[in-house]
């Protein structure tokens, strides 16, 4: 026991003072805390909050938290995407349509000279009836960068006419191509990840309320309240989702103004999938309602409602978040099939989906493979959503 | 054993009927039916129709009972294999859905039978060569074809089958045996077209079984049986094989019942882009069209699909695993 001489030494000379005269004491008072004092560090990690030690652990998986960066920074630009974006939503090239992404390049006749793009240059192909684009290569335009474009309203509210990029005057600046109207993919792109985006988290936040509600009230009482929730989700989870989906937003009014319809495909989306989370809630509520806390909240006189939400919840909620993440990918791809079939968001309304209607056609495939360019969004972002999920379930429970 | 398979069937009448009234309410949801939409199109185009014959119309088909009596009707006709009639075709539902749904389950089946063979060896390969690069880029590749809608692998597996083998685009067969009575060249020509559909219906559901599979597997390979017969100096090729997969198979077939749901979801939309003659399009048409009974009927037909096939994987775990419990509820 050589970490503590202290308390062996003091306990020496009280039981053989006389007998080990020579036996060495030290001189530093007495403190019988000693072996239970902890480091500086120990008791930063002992003290830490719940969500402390989550951030800690979470922090570890690089590739998790590299992802939940990028993710915020793509919920981030989803405010100001009318200043992300080099074109407005309506802007339309008549001279430009079906043009293929235009490269950008950095070096001009071996002079460096920044990002730029030369002339574009539309001719129609008789023989083949196809639009053909070429570069003109003597004409060199650099591009912009916070510079003055389309005018916009960012967000309905502020007037405003900077764009993060541009192409100059008398230039066009298609890096994604155009479609069949002559409208930027790029800038559609970037305005189609605000519906996109918003109908994942507007729609987990509805079946995060459902799950909590349900299964909380399903695994606090138990009993009838359990087996007929038990039985609706084991119905609901057996079906397949999409043709329910179909059915669904079959039922949605063609008279509907798009928002409506937007707020109706969400509903949709988040009605078949809080059963997920509701299982989740209902078994670990029915484990946590035995615990002595609370059953000392019940004596006590305590609601049901402050019961679940006060004392029982908060022991799961890191859970329950994480789960969340891991099913908002879901109604992402969920959104984006239905859009593809017609059946989602209607063209005024811009989302990753509607602008994947238009590849339908297999001759897309084959001629305008550019406008398939919208999936590489929903790839990445979808991976994203799985890594940062992964890395959160991890870390969600750090005991 | 004849006591559980009793059970269970048993337990699948409250949840078809608690499907079928689920599916009756969402058809039944969009206001008005078909004949209104029917006799606003025939209006639209000038003529009109006597108003006595619509009312005939509506008797004919108990358009005007309530709610509960047109759901009785629906579903206990159901039960003497009378599925409603179908509007937009004229026909009784089973006849336009007999060959669809026919093969929709072969697409099922041959779906779940491909997801087997691509995630059986690599969920081994992953679990056994754990943290290498061929392990992190083998589940890459299973979070990619998972985030890959499947619509648009579909298009572009189309296009690609199109340049590179020549089969024709869209169906299931070529144009000559549409309509033929089945022949060994007609097969032929649909086990042509079946890869591609099967391909990429599989692809999701292939990235997931690889993970879970994995997973399982790991859990098994650091069990006190694996280190015994290794360190009793059993091959580690046979040693996997024998103990650890063993396990693993078992959940393969409860798995069915997880695959089965989505595997069906991802049929509906791929037939619908690739317009193979199976449920998916005729589905949308008939939900759009207010066609009620022909999409109620398909509704169900999906669901009975999915239970049945739950039903089946549990009672083969049941056969397959000894230590499945069959009696009893929960301790």
């Amino acid at each position: 026991m050589r970490q503590n001489p202290t308390e062996k030494g003091a306990a020496s000379t009280q039981l053989t003072g006389q007998a080990l005269r020579e036996h060495w004491v030290t001189d530093s008072p007495f403190d019988p805390q000693s072996i239970a004092a902890i480091s500086a560090d120990q008791e930063k990690y002992y003290f830490a909050s719940q969500w402390q030690l989550i951030w800690w652990r979470f922090k570890r998986h690089r590739l998790a938290l590299i992802c939940g960066i990028f993710l915020f920074l793509m919920y981030a630009s989803i405010l100001i995407s009318e200043f992300m974006a080099p074109y407005a939503l309506p802007t339309r090239h008549t001279d430009f349509i079906y043009s293929p992404p235009q490269p950008v390049h950095l070096i001009h006749e071996g002079e460096f000279v920044g990002p730029f793009v030369y002339g574009w240059d539309y001719q129609l192909n008789m023989t083949k009836l196809l639009r053909e684009y070429s570069e003109d290569r003597s004409q060199v335009y650099p591009l912009e960068f916070f510079c003055k474009g389309d005018p916009y309203q960012l967000l309905g509210i502020w007037d405003g006419d900077s764009h993060l990029f541009c192409a100059p005057e008398g230039a066009t600046l298609f890096i994604l191509g155009t479609d069949r109207l002559g409208r930027d993919m790029l800038s559609r792109i970037t305005y189609g990840a605000r519906v996109s985006l918003t109908i994942g988290l507007i729609g987990i936040i509805v079946s995060f309320t459902l799950g909590i509600i349900i299964g909380g009230l399903a695994g606090y009482y138990g009993g009838w309240l359990d087996s007929v929730v038990q039985r609706i989700t084991e119905v609901i989870q057996s079906f397949p989702q999409l043709p329910l989906w179909m059915a669904l937003s079959a039922i949605l009014p063609v008279t509907w103004s798009p928002l409506w319809v937007f707020f109706g495909i969400t509903l949709i989306l988040a009605m078949l999938d809080w059963t997920g989370l509701a299982r989740a809630v209902r078994s670990k509520l029915l484990a946590l309602r035995e615990e002595d806390y609370c059953l000392a909240a019940q004596l006590m006189g305590a609601r049901p409602r402050r019961i679940i939400g006060r004392h029982l919840l908060p022991g799961l909620f890191s859970h329950l978040i994480a789960s969340a993440t891991l099913s908002i990918p879901a109604m992402i791809l969920g959104e984006t099939a239905l859009s593809f079939l017609g059946l989602g968001l209607r063209p005024p309304i811009t989302s990753w989906g509607v602008l994947l209607n238009e590849a339908q056609n297999i001759n897309v495939v084959a001629i305008y493979p550019w406008l398939m360019f919208p999936v590489v969004p929903v790839i990445i972002i979808i991976l994203a959503f799985n890594f940062f999920g992964d890395g959160l379930r991890d870390a969600a429970d750090p005991y | 054993m004849a006591r559980y398979i009793l059970n269970r069937l048993l337990l699948m009448i409250p949840t078809l009927i608690i499907i079928s009234f689920i599916i009756f309410v969402i058809i039944q949801l969009p206001p008005g039916d078909y004949l209104e939409s029917y006799i606003s199109e025939l209006e639209s185009q000038g003529e009109s129709i006597d108003p006595l014959q619509i009312k005939m119309l509506r008797q004919q088909y108990g358009l005007d009972e309530p709610f509960l009596m047109q759901y009785l009707t629906w579903s206990t006709g159901m039960l003497h294999g009378d599925f409603g009639y179908s509007f937009e075709y004229g026909l009784p539902v089973s006849d336009v859905v007999g060959d669809r749904l026919f093969l929709t389950t072969i697409i099922s089946i041959f779906t779940i039978i491909f997801t087997w063979l691509v995630a059986f060896p690599i969920g081994m390969y992953s679990a056994t060569h754990k943290y290498s690069w061929s392990d992190y880029s083998l589940t890459f590749l299973g979070f990619l074809g998972l985030a890959t809608p499947n619509f648009l692998l579909a298009l572009v597996m189309l296009y690609f089958a199109n340049v590179t083998f020549g089969t024709s685009i869209g169906g299931l067969m070529d144009a000559e045996y549409i309509n033929q009575p089945w022949s060994w060249n007609k097969v032929k020509s649909v086990l042509e077209h079946l890869w591609i559909p099967v391909v990429v219906i599989g692809t999701s559901g292939t990235a997931g079984m690889i993970r879970r599979l994995r997973a399982n597997l790991l859990d098994e390979l650091h069990k006190p049986y694996v280190v015994t017969a290794r360190a009793k100096g059993v091959p580690p090729f046979r040693l996997l094989v024998k103990y650890p997969l063993r396990v693993a198979l078992n959940f393969f077939i409860a798995d069915i019942g997880n695959m089965l749901p989505s595997i069906i979801s991802g049929a509906e939309i791929v037939a619908v882009v690739m317009s193979l003659p199976t449920t998916g399009p005729i589905l949308i048409a008939a939900l759009q069209s207010q066609d009620m009974y022909l999409a109620g009927s398909f509704l169900m037909f999906l669901a009975l699909l999915t239970v049945i096939g739950v039903l089946i994987s549990d009672l083969a775990l049941a056969l397959l695993d000894p230590r499945i419990r069959l009696y009893g509820e929960a301790r």
